[in-house]
């Protein structure tokens, strides 16, 4: 019965696909019309584009366009490999990055930590609700507020008065900048951050910590053996996804808060790409540039979770 | 059984409490600054060194120049539009594509869905996509705010997990009577995505009010340019001459001040005054997105 059986099911399973595919249409039409327009859009918004990257290897003139200009290999990586901003930019890149992997990183855990270790229910409520409050703060409002409070006669100044230091302008120093934006996003990211971490918190077995309160365990103890062990898998999680990014930092806030002045430790590759790609027009070099950036970007989110996957089990994908 | 508390343990607490207190303040304090600036005298507010928690006099003048700014009226209205209709065209896209991921895993559907999570990853960059959006002719255009950022691959894949956890059994009884899949997901899968849809809606009208950078790229037209553009211009830019031209000389340059600060509140307050209400969703939100799909 069994061997009659089987070869059917496999011949089954071995129709053709073009027959398989026309069979699921016919079933599933709906579906194929619903997934339509988001397919679409992934094609044109985010396929075209990859497709259009290949200006990075070609000498891009409009009238031409993109498919006729000539292939000229690599010459515009070698040319910004070879250019006296590409040292800067990627410097900046990874060193406003690493600093905020440093601070930036542990500062939602952190904020987590503290909120579940607070009993009244009220004022936990509260610290909360206060600490996602910035992050509705949008960003161009955000960068207003730092312009405001930097200013000669604002609050950061006006606090460095009280400790006898002079006014200073504090966003046209180089030396503040990746600072000023590493704690601005501080600010604004830790209470939002710190959410993912807490709703890991309330999966924690209340048990535990009953009976580590029996044996002795002090607060600490209790939050190094028994609070942190239970976060690691959402802490490697976002570690992978936040060192994926390493090479990568958003255009937008170092544009609204950087200016000539600041150059030096602010410019990163995407200001970069912006300001030769879109205010001077060098489509192909920006876009090699560009493409430098995302080959990076992809090679580090892969190798990290490959790391993760070997060493913790805890992976993307 | 209860566990008489240390005295270590109470320290704790007392320190864990106040760290949290200084972190709160330094969360509310700056927009508490801006609004007892914005309320208060020109001249008055020139000269004030350091904190600031109530209004120095009392003057609504900077928010009669706020309002007097048409470009700050207009932009408030094209971000309403962007909000509104840009969150409708997100939704409605998302919530099929999110269905029809989620129902019967094909190999076509397999290869879809893997296409959409390779989005977040890589990208072909900022300058192919401006040169295709300039060749589509949505440059300058209500569209460029519109189409660009139709779906959201991370969202999507929010919403997809949501619906592969709703039982088949569902779906199969009501294709028995004759319904078909866009009956079926507008009758069942809807209603009980609610709160999924309501934290997309957060997510994508949060990501429309904020939207500036696609809208100084590509729109010339200052008729049809969001606040965050109007807002940048004034608050990063400085322009605030075309405000002030009603007031002359040293005065100029302190109400040139307040505007900024009754800028910076006409902007923020109705998110910050709808915040209560929304936030138990964008807390959900988060939990359902921490889910590993």
């Amino acid at each position: 019965m069994t061997s009659a059986s089987l070869p059917q099911g496999r011949s089954k399973a071995k129709a053709p696909l073009a027959v398989r595919l026309k069979n699921d249409l016919y079933k599933n039409g709906c579906l194929y019309l619903m997934l339509a327009p988001t397919v679409f859009f992934f094609l044109l918004f985010h396929y075209y584009p990859m497709f259009g990257a290949q200006i990075a290897f070609k000498d891009f003139s409009p009238g031409l366009g993109i498919f006729d200009s000539p292939w000229v290999g690599f010459k515009h990586f070698a040319s910004f490999f070879g250019s006296r901003h590409f040292q800067r930019v990627v410097r900046n890149t990874i060193l406003i990055n690493l600093k905020d992997l440093i601070f930036g990183f542990p500062a939602p855990i952190l904020l987590a930590l503290m909120i579940n270790e607070v009993n009244n229910r009220f004022f936990k409520k509260s610290a909360q609700t206060i600490s996602y409050l910035p992050h509705f703060v949008s960003q161009v409002v955000m960068c207003g507020l730092l312009f405001e409070f930097s200013s000669l006669t604002g609050l950061f100044n006006s606090i460095r008065e009280l400790f006898g230091l002079t006014a200073v302008p504090i966003l046209q120093n180089p030396a503040w900048f990746q600072g000023i934006y590493v704690a601005s996003g501080i600010w604004q990211g830790a209470g939002w951050g710190s959410i993912v971490y807490l709703s890991a918190l309330t999966s924690i077995d209340q048990e535990q910590y009953e009976s580590a309160v029996i044996d002795g365990a002090g607060r600490f103890r209790q939050i190094w053996y028994i609070t942190l062990p239970n976060l690691i898998p959402t802490i490697m999680i976002m570690l992978i996804l936040r060192i994926g990014q390493m090479m990568n930092i958003g255009v937008e806030k170092v544009m609204l808060l950087y200016n000539p002045l600041t150059y030096e430790t602010a410019d990163v590759i995407s200001t970069f790409v912006y300001r030769k790609g879109i205010l001077e027009a060098s489509y192909s070099f920006s876009s090699a540039v560009g493409l430098f950036n995302s080959a990076i970007n992809f090679a580090l989110l892969v190798t990290v979770n490959f790391i993760s996957k070997k060493t913790t089990e805890t992976s993307l994908w | 059984m209860k566990i008489k508390k240390s005295l270590f343990d109470r320290v704790f607490s007392g320190v864990n409490g106040l760290l949290l207190l200084i972190i709160m303040f330094i969360c509310v304090y700056p927009m508490i600054h801006i609004l007892a600036a914005s309320l208060s005298e020109a001249s008055a507010i020139a000269s004030h060194r350091g904190l600031l928690f109530w209004p120095k006099g009392f003057s609504l003048d900077s928010y009669g120049l706020v309002f007097e700014n048409p470009y700050i009226l207009s932009g408030y209205g094209n971000t309403i539009l962007y909000v509104v209709a840009g969150t409708l065209l997100n939704l409605v896209l998302t919530t099929m594509a999110a269905y029809a991921l989620s129902r019967h895993q094909n190999r076509v559907r397999q290869a879809v869905m893997l296409g959409i999570t390779f989005t977040m990853y890589f990208s072909g960059g900022l300058i192919p996509t401006y040169m295709l959006i300039n060749n589509l002719g949505i440059a300058n255009t209500r569209w460029v705010m519109l189409l660009p950022g139709a779906v959201s691959a991370y969202n999507l894949i929010i919403m997809r997990t949501y619906f592969a956890g709703v039982p088949a059994a569902l779906e199969e009884s009501a294709k028995i009577d004759g319904a078909n899949d866009f009956t079926v997901l507008a009758r069942i899968f809807v209603p009980l995505a609610k709160p999924v849809i309501a934290v997309m809606t957060l997510f994508y009208g949060v990501g429309h009010w904020n939207a500036w950078f696609n809208a100084s790229l590509y729109i010339q037209n200052r008729d049809l340019l969001p606040l965050q553009v109007i807002l940048r211009e004034i608050l990063i830019q400085n322009s605030t001459q075309n405000m002030t031209t009603s007031v002359e000389g040293f005065d100029k340059m302190m109400v040139a001040e307040t505007v900024k600060y009754a800028t910076i509140i006409v902007a923020t307050l109705p998110i910050l005054a709808l915040y209560p209400f929304l936030q138990k969703y964008f807390v959900k939100g988060v939990m359902v997105g921490s889910i590993k799909g």
